[in-house]
């Protein structure tokens, strides 16, 4: 028998670091107790593997050989520093925990990916540092990959990285799924983290256009694991949602780079593929009676994605959705979505009479898209005066170049 | 992706510690960076001899103006460079934090600029210049 090149091991392996390096990072989290004991235990049993697979070939079952090669380098290195300090053959005892060698694969749990979404989106962790430390030990990215998607610099994200290893470490914060009682405020803050990576890649301003892409990509890819490890009704919602909402990504950056409305979109553009798995999630979060604020939004695109043309869009059902949306998360800016629904549903009159009181509550003042939706209702009112008066109010309030292009284009569109 | 380590040292760490601890300092090193290397992290790498030993070279008024000793005057110098194989930034950190030497003084951690693409085009520049004219 011939031993296969190292070409062929070195492909394959790299093959398996893709696919696998996280889910083994994450049991080795939990069998060495410590983020960098870890990374480095599996950086030499890949190493390992390099050199061993070629001449013993490569093992059934890859993912759990190097699990355990892992956990014996660990063993070793500490083994090796416990003859400078004698109190680290303890915890080199306490280890191997005196039982006989697991067998292949014992040593993996189901959850241990859960366990360190959970640890990375730990709320006693700084937002930002949430963000980075999963895209970096639960996405695989590099350092450098996450400062690019966040348009910061390499050293500011491995600060944030560092000193959210560091808290973990110190404060002890253990490395389990949360039950009971603590589970939904838990998810909350880790579908929050997923969101928020989503809308970097989506609703972003600037930066090149295909790196944002990969985030929300990676956001979905995310989603989809957490739906596989944990299908609560809002991790169904908020994976619609994300599928919903990348379905028209095509269709919204026109040719000169431009942000097109959705009623503008070319509809036929449209990933259809995700809208179809987007729908059927919908129907599966609004079955269990146990949905939330993101199955709400998911509908609310459902109902839009479902419609062939934007006069075809069923407005009544869309105000239907926004109302409990608004009983379930009172927020203005979903009262403005709802008043700009119902101006559909109803007419322009009373969509901007709704906007109106909400200006004049003052929370909405200096939101951009307050003035813009107000202009255009205006503008559809033929109160053309008013409506310049709107767009350009809202033109001095946008931040991004897109917007501000978009409002000017409409300003012109007046005349 | 490669990272460049220099690492500083404070001039008067070793002259004030014996003959034993100085020694002991060196093989933690020495072991530290034969780990690195069985691990496919050490590329490169070399020790400073002190900055007494040093010479700066300065391009001042059309001349290269040379004088004895470390280009600044500080505290802690350069007291040797190590090339590192690392897959992220992080990574290179949390190897070059449990060097031994970290604890002696500062390092400075840099990726290493890729110039293959500024390389490539400055090569066709020159072939453009030495072209013969008309």
């Amino acid at each position: 028998m011939s031993e296969p090149p190292t070409d062929e091991i070195r492909t394959r392996l790299d093959a398996v670091f893709r696919a696998e390096s996280r889910r083994i990072l994450a049991t080795l989290i939990r069998l060495l107790g410590g983020f960098d004991t870890a990374e480095d235990a599996m950086h030499d049993a890949f190493n390992a593997a390099l050199q061993r697979w070629p001449v013993e070939g490569v093992p059934t079952n890859p993912r759990a050989w190097l699990i355990s090669t892992a956990r014996f380098k660990a063993i070793d290195a500490i083994r090796r520093r416990a003859r400078f300090d004698a109190s680290q053959d303890d915890i080199a005892d306490a280890l191997h925990g005196g039982e006989p060698a697991p067998a292949a694969g014992d040593d993996e749990l189901p959850d241990d990916r859960l366990k360190l979404i959970f640890t990375c989106c730990h709320p006693a962790l700084a937002p930002e540092a949430r963000a980075a430390l999963t895209l970096r030990e639960v996405c695989g990215l590099t350092t450098e990959e996450i400062a690019r998607a966040f348009l910061t610099s390499a050293p500011t994200i491995a600060q944030r990285i560092v000193r959210a290893k560091a808290k973990i470490r110190d404060e002890r914060i253990p490395y389990q799924v949360p039950s009971g009682a603590e589970l939904p405020e838990r998810l909350a803050a880790v579908t929050a983290v997923v969101y928020l990576l989503f809308n970097e890649g989506y609703a972003a301003s600037s930066g090149p256009s295909l790196t944002r892409a990969e985030l929300s990509a990676e956001a979905i890819r995310l989603g989809r694991v957490l739906l596989e490890l944990l299908p609560e009704p809002e991790v169904i919602g908020l994976v619609a949602l994300m599928l919903l909402h990348e379905s028209r990504r095509p269709a919204r950056i026109g040719a000169d780079g431009e942000l097109v409305l959705l009623e503008r979109q070319d509809r036929s553009t449209w990933n259809h593929a995700f809208i179809r798995e987007g729908i059927a999630l919908v129907e599966r979060a609004l079955s269990t009676r146990r949905f939330g604020p993101y199955t709400l939004q998911a509908a609310i695109a459902a109902v839009h994605s479902e419609a062939r043309t934007p006069e075809a869009t069923d407005w009544r059902q869309i105000c239907a959705l926004y109302a409990a949306l608004l009983a379930m998360q009172p927020s203005p800016v979903v009262e403005l979505n709802r008043a700009v629904a119902i101006a559909m549903h109803e007419g322009p009159a009373a969509g901007l009479a709704l906007i109106d009181a909400l200006l004049t509550r003052g929370e909405l003042r200096d939101y951009h898209l307050a003035h813009s939706a107000r202009a255009d209702l205006l503008r559809r009112l033929g109160r053309r005066d008013e409506a310049r008066a709107a767009y350009e109010r809202a033109r001095a309030l946008a931040k991004s170049e897109p917007e501000m292009r978009f409002l000017e284009k409409r300003l012109c569109e007046l005349v | 992706m490669k990272y460049i380590c220099l690492g500083y040292i404070d001039s008067n760490t070793f002259a004030s510690c014996s003959d034993a601890e100085a020694n002991s300092m060196m093989d933690s090193c020495f072991a530290y960076d034969d780990q690195l290397r069985a691990k496919g992290h050490f590329k490169g790498g070399e020790a400073l001899q002190p900055p007494s030993t040093a010479m700066t070279l300065r391009y001042a008024n059309g001349r290269v103006v040379a004088t004895d000793g470390p280009f600044a005057e500080t505290r802690e110098q350069l007291g040797g460079i190590l090339i590192l194989e690392a897959r992220d930034l992080n990574h290179a950190v949390e190897l070059i934090s449990k060097h031994p030497g970290a604890k002696f003084g500062p390092w400075e951690i840099r990726p290493a600029a890729d110039l293959s693409e500024m390389m490539r085009q400055s090569e066709a520049r020159r072939r453009q210049a030495g072209k013969p004219q008309g």
